[in-house]
């Protein structure tokens, strides 16, 4: 009744192929945008902002990324954090190198040596495929960690091997407070969602997700398999350089080589999966469900007022934690974003449904 | 975007922290005088057997001040804990959680792990929260000019670095006769593990040996190849850098290869109970640093006994009580409440403080002996004394020796700060120069 398109009357063609068909879709994502613009920053406590929503954020940028790659190309990448790694460690030493430079341009140019080095990663795809795939790129991430960790200018012959930035300043804007962090990044994944978005319907997508569907059909059809991979390569890799370069500058502020080690690579690749592989909404999902929900676990119990002991709080929050991944799983095995789509098409035809 | 936000934001969002502070304040003047203390730990993970005495230790002892003392000068001393599992990213949500809580907001923090710490000492002075690392932690903070919020009291990994090197001289009759040898560092591959290399560097260059540098794959279960290493490269003496499952794995190695144990020396996060243990006899000659006290009862661990355990209060086993790490908890906190009452002898006594003022007392602690001795720590620790440019406040360690079934004490060392200082001074210099920090002039200090 709410969420019907009756009377909504397309009349020319880039009407019917806008990005969002339905007024209801339409309305939504618009209140979506304008509220976090405008109302987050009011309403979020500093905690809310800086624990919780910049690095939901962050990932999520991370997760389309590779969700460009496994989801709609159909190739399975288990190095995304080391190519997150490029981009912090690049973006680390232009700031400390050459000072001057925006911050935007630093952001440019480390997802572009990201996307480099995702290129350099990406040519075994073109003769490995599926599971044995997943395995070279492991190996990207494996000798990105070694790098990080023993390649000196990375760090800047820091002693320890960890590094830490300075503020970000650009435009004579400092992003410092937590609600300047947070507009900076929201403003990023808008930018890049929307990109992503368009990029996916372009003939560029249509190649990807040609390979993905069958990469022997689509040859025949006239798809370049090398330009459709290496390119779905290079701007998974972007968009996981530029979250690594914010994950490193805007989160964490210092870090060390374990921030983008295996562990954050398996956590994108499942976040992705949960979320609903080839699917914007299933990003958002997904990276929501991995950053935010083993928070609400862990303080449930204090917000409940039940007394349980440190240890047993960690456990708990694992162990639900395990258990709903299998219970999502279990329920729609196409993720999140699935469950989102069944929920419109009900809504759609509720109250009346045939 | 030009300026920092539109104005007419800012301003509501004053408006509305200036609405939610007053509400606040109104609900504190009621409330009892309380001052929050954050504990951030780890009871599960990889490191939970050595993070967990360590843990219990710091309740303990807020719950003995409590019951015995009632407070702080009438001022009652409040907790919680967060779960960090040594992640450097649990760690920094931990602290934004914890950080505003309690009337004054968190006391200090100790955030028991070198790469929270490094995470944290970017924050920690734009949120006015001292750090406290007990040794561990940025080793050239120990420059208070530089580093205001950071204090690596009683030791940092240089200190460590250096009392290991100054007992291998003594083992060999000389830091003459240390020429030509090889020492291997095996590391923690981690910020914690790779912190004491330039010192071993500096030392093997002013000795002449060689030092040799094996890293572990955190958290260091599989250490065959490490070993492997060791067997091939034959180093004199190993120094072993580890934390948590990663020690007891080396120990066993140790063993497998027959590398003498009496030449393994491990640093002060080496050596405790849940190292050894299971390697038990197998470990036996095996030395580690441990800060000025082990293992052992001193006066306060009887009343942690009495005023605690005695009442069901106690946050662990009785029986962990007066091990090496629960002792070292003891430490940490007994000069996280000595901090406090410091600054409330100059802001106010009875009165919750900030982490403004608790920095203060960090910066002007003089324990001296007759303090520690009604403290009952006076057998546990040296008199010591921070200041301004001194963050440290003592360097000492002692060597201590498993035996196959305990921890015997051995020789008390003191780091060469000659050695240490122009180090800590060039690093810091360094780290001021990258965030264009200003060291403090001697006049700054004394505000």
């Amino acid at each position: 009744m709410l969420y019907r398109e009756n009377g909504q009357f397309k009349t020319s063609y880039s009407a019917d192929q806008q990005l969002l068909p339905i007024a209801q879709d339409r309305w939504l994502v618009i209140a979506l945008v304008a509220s976090s613009f405008l109302a987050v920053p009011l309403l979020a406590s500093d905690y809310a902002l800086r624990a919780l929503i910049i690095p939901f954020l962050i990932l999520t940028i991370a997760a389309i990324g590779l969700n460009i790659l496994v989801g709609y190309c159909g190739q399975i990448s288990l190095g995304s954090a080391g190519f997150m790694g490029v981009g912090a460690y690049l973006a680390f030493n232009l700031t400390l190198r050459i000072p001057q430079l925006n911050f935007l341009v630093v952001l440019l140019l480390s997802g572009g040596s990201a996307a480099l080095v995702g290129i350099a990663f990406g040519i075994p795809s073109l003769r490995i495929k599926g599971l044995y795939l997943a395995v070279a790129t492991l190996a990207a991430q494996f000798f990105l960690d070694w790098a990080f960790a023993r390649v000196r200018w990375f760090t800047a012959n820091s002693p320890s091997g960890s590094v830490s930035t300075n503020p970000i300043v650009m435009f004579g804007w400092t992003v410092e407070r937590p609600v300047d962090k947070y507009l900076l990044v929201l403003g990023l994944l808008c930018l890049l969602t929307l990109a992503a978005k368009n990029l996916t319907r372009s003939h560029i997508g249509r190649a990807w997700m040609a390979t993905r569907d069958m990469d022997v059909a689509a040859e025949v059809i006239g798809v370049r398999p090398l330009t459709a991979k290496l390119s779905a390569f290079a701007v998974s890799s972007f968009y996981a350089g530029v979250a690594g370069a914010l994950w490193g500058f805007v989160h964490l502020g210092s870090w060390e080589p374990a921030a983008f080690s295996v562990t954050m690579s398996l956590n994108l690749l499942f976040m992705i999966i949960i979320g609903g592989l080839g699917s914007m909404p299933g990003s958002f999902f997904g990276a929501a469900f991995f950053v935010l929900l083993p928070l609400l676990l862990n303080r449930i119990p204090a917000m409940l007022g039940i007394d349980l002991s440190t240890a047993m709080k960690s456990h708990m929050e694992a162990m639900i934690f395990g258990g709903l991944i299998v219970l999502f799983l279990a329920i729609e095995p196409r993720g999140l974003a699935r469950l989102w789509a069944i929920g419109k098409e009900k809504l759609r035809i509720w109250p009346f449904p045939h | 975007m030009k300026t920092t936000m539109p104005n007419w934001i800012a301003w509501i969002a004053a408006a509305a922290c200036a609405a939610a502070l007053a509400t606040a304040v109104a609900e504190d003047t009621t409330a009892a005088k309380e001052q929050f203390i954050p504990l951030l730990v780890y009871r599960t993970g990889p490191y939970a057997p050595n993070g967990t005495p360590w843990a219990n230790a710091k309740q303990d002892y807020l719950k003995l001040i409590n019951a015995r003392d009632g407070g702080l000068n009438g001022v009652k001393l409040t907790y919680e804990e967060c779960e960090t599992e040594y992640k450097t990213d649990r760690g920094v949500e931990c602290y934004e959680r914890l950080k505003g809580k309690g009337p004054t907001g968190a006391a200090l923090f100790d955030p028991q792990s070198t790469g929270i710490t490094f995470a944290l000492t970017e924050r920690a002075p734009v949120d006015k929260i001292p750090l406290i690392t007990v040794g561990y932690g940025r080793s050239e903070s120990q420059d208070g000019e530089v580093f205001m919020w950071n204090f690596p009291l009683l030791g940092t990994y240089w200190t460590a670095a250096d009392v290991l090197v100054q007992h291998i001289a003594k083992k060999e009759g000389g830091f003459d006769k240390l020429k030509g040898k090889k020492i291997a560092l095996m590391f923690h591959d981690s910020p914690f593990g790779k912190e004491p290399i330039p010192l071993l560097e500096e030392r093997a260059r002013l000795h002449g040996f060689e030092l040799i540098k094996i890293p572990v794959t955190p958290p260091g279960v599989e250490q065959k190849s490490v070993w492997l290493q060791v067997r091939q490269l034959r180093p004199d003496y190993v120094l072993l850098w580890g934390w948590g499952v990663m020690n007891s794995t080396a120990l066993k190695e140790a063993q497998a290869t027959a590398f003498p144990r009496d030449h393994l020396l491990g640093v002060w996060w080496s050596g405790a109970e849940p190292d050894v243990k299971d390697v038990g006899e197998g470990a036996k000659g095996y030395s580690a640093l441990t800060i000025q006290y082990g293992a052992g009862m001193s006066n306060v661990q009887k009343d942690i006994l009495k005023y605690v355990h005695d009442k069901g209060q106690g946050t662990g086993p009785r029986e962990e009580v007066g091990t090496v790490l629960y002792n070292r908890g003891l430490l940490v906190q007994m000069l996280t409440v000595e901090a406090v009452r410091r600054a409330q002898e100059r802001f106010g006594k009875g009165k919750a403080m900030t982490g403004e003022q608790v920095r203060w007392g960090l910066e002007n602690l003089t324990l001296d002996q007759k303090k520690l001795d009604a403290l009952g720590f006076g057998e546990m620790l040296k008199p010591l004394h921070t200041s301004c440019p001194d963050h440290i406040g003592a360097s000492y360690a002692r060597i201590q020796t498993w035996d196959g079934s305990r921890w015997l004490p051995g020789d008390l060392y003191e780091a060469n700060q000659q050695i240490i200082m122009p180090m800590v001074r060039s690093a810091a210099d360094a780290y001021a120069a990258s965030k264009k920090i200003t060291p403090r002039t001697a006049q700054e200090c004394q505000s």
